[in-house]
């Protein structure tokens, strides 16, 4: 039986962090060469992670399933990155940040992990800049800023539409420079495949090499996952291919509780589904609706004519043009967070108002802006977005309106984290996407690379240092222990069963089955009757795959079958315990809509009474029904309302 | 579309490779390079054959994971971007396409199409960033950058580190990539104190990992996918030539 602490610390909220720091354990510098952390993943937040505590004087061992650690799924956020530094004298502060993000998020986010968030945002900028990151400057030299979703004040930090990889390029040269230090030692192209566990505690790991198929055991004093999000459940999402939540998965069965596994993120500007061999999802970044325009036909009639070819958007007038995001929401206009607008997206084309060939999209239009500001002001702002949609679509979006239409983005849940980022097992914690700690229901946009740096750069490296202040006199494990013995082998018999089940279907048709009943069940609208309906189809599939899938070539190469069979496997139990969090919360909230639970204007309508909580699953054994339970969340900070962007 | 595939198959890094023939039937021209070759794998897993190996990620032309070298072209035919975010619309019904790995002896092939890039990490890890530690840095705007550096810095840092220009190059030179980060931190106030030792261990790292020089046919950024500039090679080679001539000068 699992035991929920959140360990917020007492005080005033904006003491908190300064509470926990000044009255944390440390570790002297001669024994932090003593121990040892693993680091799993080499994005924002692990990269971060593994940077800082060798600068501090850890060992640091650090796994990615890349050749380098540079081509984490960081590199391809878009946008921005949020920080509460008010250069534009608009109003902005660190309480105000705090309020959009756990308000954006729909008041199922913990107020001490928020405000922190927001109070280090802060110093990610000025790291950042003191790392060589290009942000975009103003013509006196000084730092611009944008307004993204869900807020009233202009506080994206940019570089182009390549944000992600500017900050990802910062940490990575920070992790070169730890190498080359001799601090970090770099494992890439291994797969973690299971936790090690020496009495109760989190203590190594076991991978795969994706060159040579050899199995190898690590060990350290504690573990830390930053291995991202599980949204390819979905199968088409804007993830990168190998993006997977296996980690996270192997964790929750050792005993690492998982927290509200059906907050995924529906992000509503994406380049729409144009046929059966689609691999992937491309997202256009959400900085365009600071200056697009989101519109349908007003006219049924002229949606139909689209649809069928017969019509182009730039013939239907001005007063034909139903821009539904200003129209239903004035003060926030096309700038609503990005649950409110995926929805009303659906909603237009679910009554036939949607455009392209299939009726799934709506228009994103950039007439307005291009005679407002000039075709060059908006090159420079988007240009390369303009470019990547052009040649992915075959358009130009400089004299036709782009074509979007939501899809699956993020997964605000994850594993649960206490406010050290420490999982429910000691020595093992959870940073960046794959922790579920800060954005409740649902994620603001340019918040993911906020947590990510905020996470690895300026919380790990102080709540390790508490966890293994008492672990100084812990030697260093040998791999040679039973533990690690067990764990190898039961890894070694998951490969082999596989690999021998030499079936009929395909891994990805398998993985395409379980996500369009994902996307059609446990997507964007979810109601009882459909999640229950999912979750027995998916048990259908899992028996079948494990009758059935066929997988090709040797264990000891490389085999990228055998590396997404493994992941697929584990979607195919992580997506049922989606649709029973899903079936289980009784309401509407964020990026969670129950067609049962909506207000007469078709909002989200919370139930506050009886789910102001994280829902926290424990894993009890295969084809055992996991445990629920339930921690608390309390707003002293922050008045509970419901959410109005009108 | 109906298509002939010439592929590079090699076992693994020890195995002679050979160019294999495939056909495949019914291609969407709106699909991806990368789903065409989709395709094809499930073909040949369902007919007992062995899939190919390509290395692929992100699939939106940011991660520099995909590397494939097809007619002749690293990233293929189009220009400006890399063969994920390519489409089977550049090619012509009926043709052969014929799909190399890079080809340089410091990316070793792993399997079939892919090959190992821990070269370029290693060149990073000789310079090619600023020796700052996390929490000690003073407010971002306390120093103002000129917007054209740091767009210029922009330009430079827009690197995905594909290796495409190592590939294109006769020499088989990193020059494109390296000075893309050297240049980067050069034209930054922040980088400018690090420049001339960053520039002579970097330059020094990429002769050490096996690539060659450079002789100027400006392959490399005919073929970047992310249109890096030459111009970063002259700004390198300027940096690299003050810190020698200030070494010398000293002694």
């Amino acid at each position: 039986m699992i035991k929920l602490d959140s360990k917020v610390p007492e005080g005033p909220i904006a003491d908190k962090w300064n509470n926990y720091k000044s009255s944390q354990d440390l570790v002297n510098p001669a024994n932090k060469r003593k121990l040892d952390i693993i680091i799993v993943g080499t994005g924002l937040a692990g990269a971060a992670a593994a940077a800082s505590l060798g600068e501090m004087g850890f060992k640091v061992k650090i796994f990615g399933i890349h050749d380098s650690p540079r081509r984490a799924h960081s590199i391809a956020a878009q946008g921005g990155i949020n920080a509460a530094k008010n250069y534009p004298n608009d109003g902005d502060s660190i309480y105000r940040l705090f309020y959009d993000t756990v308000k954006g998020g729909d008041y199922r986010a913990r107020e001490g992990n928020v405000y922190r968030l927001a109070e280090v945002s802060n110093n990610i900028i000025d790291q950042c800049v003191a790392r060589g990151v290009p942000f975009a400057r103003d013509y006196g030299g000084l730092l611009a800023n944008r307004s993204f979703g869900g807020a009233l004040v202009s506080r994206t930090f940019y570089a182009r539409g390549q944000t992600g990889q500017q900050l990802l390029l910062g940490a990575y040269g920070a992790l070169m420079k730890e190498i080359s230090r001799g601090s970090v030692e770099m494992y890439p192209r291994r797969e973690m495949l299971d936790l090690v566990m020496i009495d109760g505690r989190a203590r190594g790991i076991i991978t795969r090499h994706l060159n040579t198929g050899e199995i190898e055991r690590h060990s350290a004093h504690a573990v830390v996952m930053a291995t991202g999000g599980y949204g390819n459940v979905f199968f088409l999402s804007t993830y990168a291919m190998n993006s997977n939540g296996s980690s996270a998965w192997q964790c929750y069965k050792k005993g690492a509780a998982f927290a509200n596994p059906c907050f995924t993120q529906i992000h509503p500007t994406c380049i729409p589904v144009h046929g059966d061999y689609q691999s992937k999802l491309t997202l256009m970044s959400e900085s365009l609706r600071n200056d697009g325009r989101i519109w349908v036909p007003k006219k049924k009639e002229d949606a139909q004519k689209i649809q069928k070819g017969e019509l182009r958007p730039t013939e239907i007038p001005e007063e034909d043009r139903d821009y539904y995001l200003e129209r239903r929401y004035p003060a926030f206009g096309n700038l609503v967070p990005r649950d409110v607008a995926s929805r009303a997206a659906k909603e237009r084309c679910d009554a036939g108002y949607g455009v392209g060939s299939t009726g799934l999209a709506v228009y994103l239009d950039f007439e307005e802006a291009i005679q407002r500001l000039g075709k060059n002001t908006i090159e420079a702002r988007y240009g390369n977005l303009f470019q990547m949609y052009e040649k992915i679509v075959d358009d130009n979006p400089y004299e036709t309106p782009m074509m979007i239409y939501p899809a699956v983005h993020y997964t605000m849940g994850g594993t649960w984290v206490d406010y050290e980022l420490q999982t429910t097992i000691p020595g093992l914690f959870s940073a960046g996407e794959a922790n579920f700690s800060d954005h409740g229901a649902n994620r603001l946009g340019a918040s993911a690379l906020m947590q990510g740096l905020s996470d690895g750069y300026f919380v790990l490296p102080y709540t390790i240092q508490n966890y293994l202040a008492d672990q100084i006199n812990v030697p260093r494990f040998k791999t040679d222990l039973p533990e690690f013995e067990k764990s190898e082998k039961e890894v070694r018999e998951r490969i082999n069963t596989l690999l021998n089940i030499k079936g009929n279907k395909t891994v990805d048709t398998f993985h395409k089955e379980l996500g369009k009943i994902m996307w059609e069940y446990v997507g964007m609208e979810r109601n009882a009757e459909g999640l229950k309906k999912a979750i027995e189809e998916i048990k259908t599939i899992r028996e079948d795959f494990w009758k059935d899938v066929k997988i090709p070539g040797e264990p000891f190469n490389v085999n990228p079958e055998l590396e997404k069979a493994l992941r697929v496997s584990d979607y195919l139990e992580m997506g049922e315990l989606m649709a029973l969090d899903a079936l289980e919360r009784k309401e509407s909230c964020g990026g969670h809509f129950r067609e049962e639970y909506q207000t007469d204007e078709g909002e989200a309508l919370r139930n506050d009474e009886d789910f102001t909580f994280v829902s926290v699953w424990e894993f009890k054994g295969k084809d055992k029904k996991p445990e629920l339970h339930k921690e608390p969340l309390s707003f002293e900070f922050i008045e509970v309302k419901q959410r109005s962007y009108k | 579309m109906n298509l002939t595939l010439k592929i590079w198959r090699q076992e693994n890094p020890q195995a002679k490779g050979r160019f294999e023939k495939y056909d495949v039937k019914d291609i969407s021209s709106d699909a991806s390079f990368l789903e065409m070759l989709d395709i094809l794998n499930e073909q040949l897993i369902h007919e007992g054959g062995d899939p190919v190996a390509f290395d692929h990620d992100c699939r939106e032309g940011i991660c520099g994971a995909c590397s494939l070298y097809i007619n002749g072209r690293p990233h293929g035919p189009d220009t400006g971007i890399t063969v994920c975010q390519m489409h089977m619309r550049n090619f012509r019904d009926g043709s052969t396409i014929t799909i190399e790995p890079w080809r340089a002896k410091a990316f070793p092939v792993i399997k079939d199409l892919m090959v190992d890039r821990f070269a370029f990490d290693k060149i990073i890890q000789a310079g090619g960033y600023i020796s700052v530690n996390a929490g000690s840095a003073p407010d971002a705007n306390v120093i103002p950058i000129p917007k054209e550096n740091a767009e210029t810095a922009m330009d430079a840092a827009a690197c995905i580190g594909c290796g495409a220009c190592v590939a294109a190059c006769k020499n088989a030179s990193a020059m494109l990539f390296v000075s893309a980060r050297v240049s980067q931190f050069a034209v930054l106030p922040q980088g400018k104190i690090e420049a001339a030792k960053r520039a002579k261990s970097m330059v020094a790292a990429m002769d050490e990992m096996g690539f060659g020089n450079c002789t100027n046919t400006y392959a490399c950024e005919a073929e970047c996918p992310k249109n890096i500039s030459v111009s970063h090679i002259a700004r390198m080679n300027r940096e690299f030539f003050i810190a020698k001539v200030t070494d010398s000068a000293k002694k």
